[in-house]
């Protein structure tokens, strides 16, 4: 767990990539992108090993299961569309229900699944911060929709974003792959920052800073 | 195409009943028509006695003859011969490995045709061909059609296919030899059975170098009869002498810039192999800064732009160059000029390629080719020697291929045979078994790949609506028609690393200058300067997946370009070197500065000797290296050097690498090697092996090639990848997911199976440790001599997610948070 100071609130970044907001009691993630696999086969495109679903919640669950959060929030994209979400595979529906039955669950609408279950809320003000799917300019927002990954010593690993108004999290899907802290996106929303990268251990490294030269 | 009044043999499918050896003058007349005859007789040649085999033999052939020795000639004869008395309709397809070889042939071919008077209408089909011209093909194919694999993989998977291929009577497969060594050749020869079913009476003629086995490449073919040319006389090669000794370390062969640049003075064209696009550009550079006469002299290789590569291959036919510094590029049969002097660069890692680039000095077959041999390094100077003693033995590698036909291209066949028209199981099975490499294709295997195509093969059965192929009234087909347009961006079998175009940054669209490995263009920073094309150039950014660069003229380049592939010493080789090496009393054929040099390594380390296993242990800066000298081939230190840093790991070493070359293994860590004997126990690197198939990079790699072949990821297309990079994933997942909840998964199979066919070769290795040898594991003070090339050694294997990594990534943040003056 690395402690990351935003907007004036403290929060917990997980070496999975999720979230926790201790003052909240509530663990964050964002583009979980469901039903992956299925919507490439349903649009005629590969047959993709159709296990990423089941993979994603069996790693959601551990961390609710680890953390016991009484919230937990998902900030878009948690469908790959909304089909995905309508047409749920028995056992996933089953095991986002039981989820369902032990904690607040609240979606957040993302781009790829406007509509959701039928439950998204566009944004979702808490306090000093806005949760939503894509950053806006004034912020401060926690939000997703980037996939952020940032590299160290040559390896790429998902990465929290972390400047003065955005906090960007990590896709938390097991299919999804990721967008690079040093490109032109990343830099121009974050500008002076850091990363935190996920995995074990926990790294930090600046963003932005021309000092510290991109790493490669 | 030259002829001489030269002696064959002419034998049947087994080599010791050699028989019909005959001067050409006493061959039966009137094989050829008359007209054919008096061209050869105008031309004052005579036919080569194998040209006139071919023509007279019925069925499939396989034509085993030198370089220079008519053999495209040879293969086309029966199919000009028929096509005089007319023919409508497609009569002959030409496939050969290279687009170049296609446009080469084309030129070659005119002219016989023109001078005999044919009309006959010769087409090439390859990527390069216009959308327009592809279009009219389909429709109106020509006589004579020459193509690629790939293309004709993608003409087979067209609806008109049948009526295309339909009266189809020769298919000629040049460089057959070449093509059987890698999957592309599987490929082609499925595609073959296809043709064979489209057009019932169809003869096939394979042209292939001098090859140590001719009967297996016959069998490869599906069966045919082979017809071996005269090799004619020995080669005159040598090893070039150099003013001064070659260094320790490195490749490229710079410091003989100036021995070379006097030989070409001396010879009329000379072609200088490399054996990477690098060393290619780097000798380049050198060679002109010693080109006193500036005498024209060209760079010719793979990664360089179309119009560049062009523009040396049309200065070459007019006679207007001296020399050609060239990679594997023009190792196939191109012909262009008088060559005759050809200099290998480089050890030639392999005897047959060496003798087929000494074929290529003097086209003309009754005349001994002329090659030197210039050793990089001093090790090098060891594999020279005994490679030029193999060739005097006319020794070759036995190498090829005895594998089993694919089952990834397999995959791929079958979905692109849906594409054309529905098919029966049963018949595509029929079909596919009479393709040489898959005779022996279990029904079971063909099935599980016809249930990955349809549906995936998951344990899980997840996608029964969404198939890909449905099964109708007995046939399969494509569930939505629509899914054939990314079936046929995604045929072949050549799965390279991602290539980013370099032009010159300008404001509107600079002259392209080449292209680089995406991961090259990835470790670059504005003002980084790097050759291409024998210029050096600055990095000025990316733009829209085109690496932008300005002139650099002047400036030393910083760094070297495209890692570039590794070719593999043949085992034979690497055993002749060992033999070389642990036998002084051979070592007179060797100059005396590698002389010292093998002394000075005796002094500092050892000699590693074939009755023991020789290791050492050194520092340099901040990382300890353990080298091994297995001499075992590259593919048994592979693995070795898998398992042995898995072990390393767990005794907390933090191993972070290691290369592997055909003698040795290399491997780098944060800790040195205490004890070299425990490490390599046997039984513990047993154990290593059930469960190190995990995670590591080299079967990540092997997957992602086999998963693209198959069709399970789509192949990276230019322009694909603009924006939304968020959106693609590595398929280093795919395999993880693969690997957690569907183990038995088809393409884990054929993953297991590859690897333990190329890369893991664990009985070698069994083998090398079980002979009781005795471990000799020397401290060495610094780098020793024979371990100092390996540290330059390209195809470094990088140890993922261990401590060693986690240790340099900690280092790397708190220097970056520093120097940003952060906490």
């Amino acid at each position: 767990m690395t402690p990351i100071q935003f907007a004036g609130a403290l929060f917990h970044a997980q070496p999975s990539g999720a979230l926790y907001w201790p003052a909240q009691d509530m663990l964050i993630v964002a583009d979980l992108h469901l039903g992956k696999s299925g919507r490439i086969a349903r649009r005629g495109g590969a047959l993709l090993p159709p296990f990423e679903s089941l993979d994603t919640l069996h790693r959601l669950e551990a961390e609710v299961a680890r953390l016991a959060p009484a919230r937990l929030i998902s900030l878009g994209d948690a469908f790959d569309d909304d089909t995905a979400a309508r047409e749920l595979p028995p056992e996933v529906a089953e095991r986002l229900a039981a989820l369902a039955g032990r904690l607040e669950l609240i979606w957040i609408a993302g781009n790829h699944d406007p509509q959701g279950l039928g439950q998204s809320c566009e944004a979702l003000p808490i306090g000093p911060v806005t949760l939503r799917h894509i950053a806006e300019a004034e912020g401060p927002d926690i939000s997703g929709h980037y996939h952020p990954k940032a590299r160290l010593a040559r390896r790429a690993r998902p990465a929290f974003a972390v400047g003065q108004t955005h906090l960007i999290l990590p896709a938390f899907g097991t299919y999804t792959g990721g967008l690079d802290c040093d490109g032109p996106e990343l830099r121009a929303l974050i500008g002076l920052g850091r990363a935190v990268l996920t995995g074990t251990p926990m790294l930090t490294r600046p963003l932005g800073y021309s000092a510290a030269r991109q790493s490669r | 195409m030259r002829a001489s009044a030269r002696c064959v043999a002419l034998v049947p499918a087994r080599r010791s009943h050699t028989f019909a050896v005959m001067p050409d003058n006493l061959h039966p007349p009137g094989l050829l028509p008359p007209r054919f005859a008096q061209w050869f007789k105008d031309r004052g040649w005579q036919p080569h006695a194998h040209q006139l085999a071919l023509l007279e033999t019925r069925g499939d052939t396989l034509l085993i003859a030198p370089t220079g020795g008519g053999k495209t000639l040879a293969g086309f004869l029966p199919s000009l011969v028929d096509l005089a008395q007319g023919h409508t309709g497609l009569h002959t397809l030409y496939v050969s490995p290279l687009k170049a070889l296609s446009k080469d042939i084309a030129r070659n071919l005119s002219q016989p045709v023109d001078e005999i008077g044919l009309e006959i209408r010769i087409e090439d089909r390859t990527g390069d061909t216009s959308a327009t011209m592809r279009k009219r093909q389909r429709v109106d194919p020509p006589q004579i059609l020459l193509t690629t694999p790939e293309s004709l993989a993608l003409l087979l998977s067209y609806p008109e296919a049948p009526k295309i291929f339909g009266t189809l009577k020769r298919v000629i497969l040049d460089e057959i030899h070449a093509l059987a060594e890698s999957k592309r050749g599987d490929q082609l020869m499925l595609g073959l059975s296809r043709l064979r079913a489209l057009a019932p009476d169809l003869s096939v003629a394979g042209l292939s170098a001098t090859v140590e086995a001719p009967e297996a490449l016959a069998a490869f073919m599906g069966g045919a009869r082979v017809i071996e040319a005269d090799p004619g006389p020995a080669p005159d090669i040598a090893m070039l002498p150099t003013a001064s000794p070659p260094p320790w370390a490195g490749g490229g062969g710079r410091y003989a810039a100036r021995d070379v640049m006097a030989a070409i003075e001396r010879a009329r064209l000379s072609l200088i192999f490399l054996n990477t696009r690098a060393q290619a550009e780097l000798f380049f550079q050198a060679l002109w800064e010693v080109n006193d006469k500036a005498l024209p002299i060209g760079l010719h290789h793979g990664s360089l732009a179309r119009e560049a590569r062009h523009r040396v291959e049309e200065a070459m036919v007019a006679g207007t160059l001296r020399a050609v510094v060239c990679t594997g590029s023009l190792d196939l049969g191109l012909d262009w000029g008088d060559v005759d002097l050809v200099l290998q660069v480089g050890a030639p890692k392999n005897v047959k390629r060496l003798v087929q680039r000494i074929g290529r000095a003097n086209h003309r077959y009754d005349q001994p080719s002329k090659a030197r041999i210039v050793a990089a390094n001093r090790f090098e100077v060891v594999e020279c020697a005994a490679a030029l003693a193999a060739v005097r033995e006319g020794d070759l590698d036995g190498g090829g291929r005895r594998w089993a036909g694919p089952l990834d291209v397999l995959c791929q066949h079958i979905l692109l045979t849906a594409c054309a028209a529905p098919f029966a199981a049963d018949a595509l099975y029929a079909e596919v078994a009479r393709a040489g490499p898959y005779a022996d294709l279990p029904r079971a295997d063909f099935d599980a790949c016809l249930s990955f195509c349809a549906t995936g093969g998951y344990a899980l059965r997840a996608y029964d609506r969404w198939q890909r192929l449905l099964e109708r009234d007995g046939l399969w087909q494509l569930r939505d028609p629509r899914t054939a347009r990314d079936l046929r961006m995604n045929i072949g079998t050549i799965t390279d690393t991602e290539k980013l175009k370099v032009r010159r940054k300008a404001r509107r669209g600079g002259t392209p200058l080449g292209e680089v490995e995406e991961g090259f263009a990835a470790s670059l920073t504005q003002g980084d300067t790097f050759l291409i094309g024998g210029q050096v150039v600055r990095y000025e950014g990316l733009r829209e997946m085109v690496v932008e660069v300005s002139d650099a003229r002047g400036r030393e380049p910083r760094i070297a370009v495209f890692s570039g592939l590794k070719m593999a010493t043949s085992l034979e080789l690497s055993q002749r070197v060992q033999r070389l090496i642990s036998t002084p009393a051979d070592w007179d054929q060797l100059p005396p500065a590698t002389r010292d040099w093998m002394a000075l390594q005796d002094r500092i380390s050892t000699l590693p000797r074939p009755d023991t296993l020789t290791c050492e242990t050194f520092a340099r800066g901040d990382r300890w290296y353990f080298c091994l000298y297995g001499f075992a081939g590259r593919n048994a230190h592979q693995t070795l050097g898998l398992l042995l840093t898995h072990r390393m790991e767990q005794a907390g070493l933090g191993p972070l690498g290691f290369v592997a070359t055909d003698y040795a293994l290399l491997i780098w860590s944060l800790d040195p090697v205490e004890d070299a004997a425990a490490l390599l126990s046997p039984e513990g690197l047993r154990d290593g092996l059930r469960d190190w198939l995990g995670g590591n990079a080299v079967m990540k790699r092997a997957f992602r090639a086999i998963a693209t072949i198959a069709g399970l990821i789509q192949r990276n297309l230019p322009g694909q990848r603009k924006s939304g990079r968020q959106a693609t994933f590595s398929s280093d997942i795919l395999y993880d997911t693969l690997r957690r909840y569907d183990p038995d998964h088809l393409l884990l199979r054929i993953t297991r199976h590859e690897a333990q066919r190329g890369l893991v070769d664990f009985d070698r290795i069994e083998e090398m440790l079980a002979q009781g040898h005795e471990i000799v594991h020397i401290r060495a003070p610094h780098v020793t001599p024979l371990a100092a090339p390996l540290l330059l050694e390209h195809g470094q294997v990088g140890i993922r997610g261990g401590q060693g990594e986690a240790r340099l990534m900690e280092q790397e943040a708190e220097a970056m948070m520093r120097e940003a003056g952060l906490e």
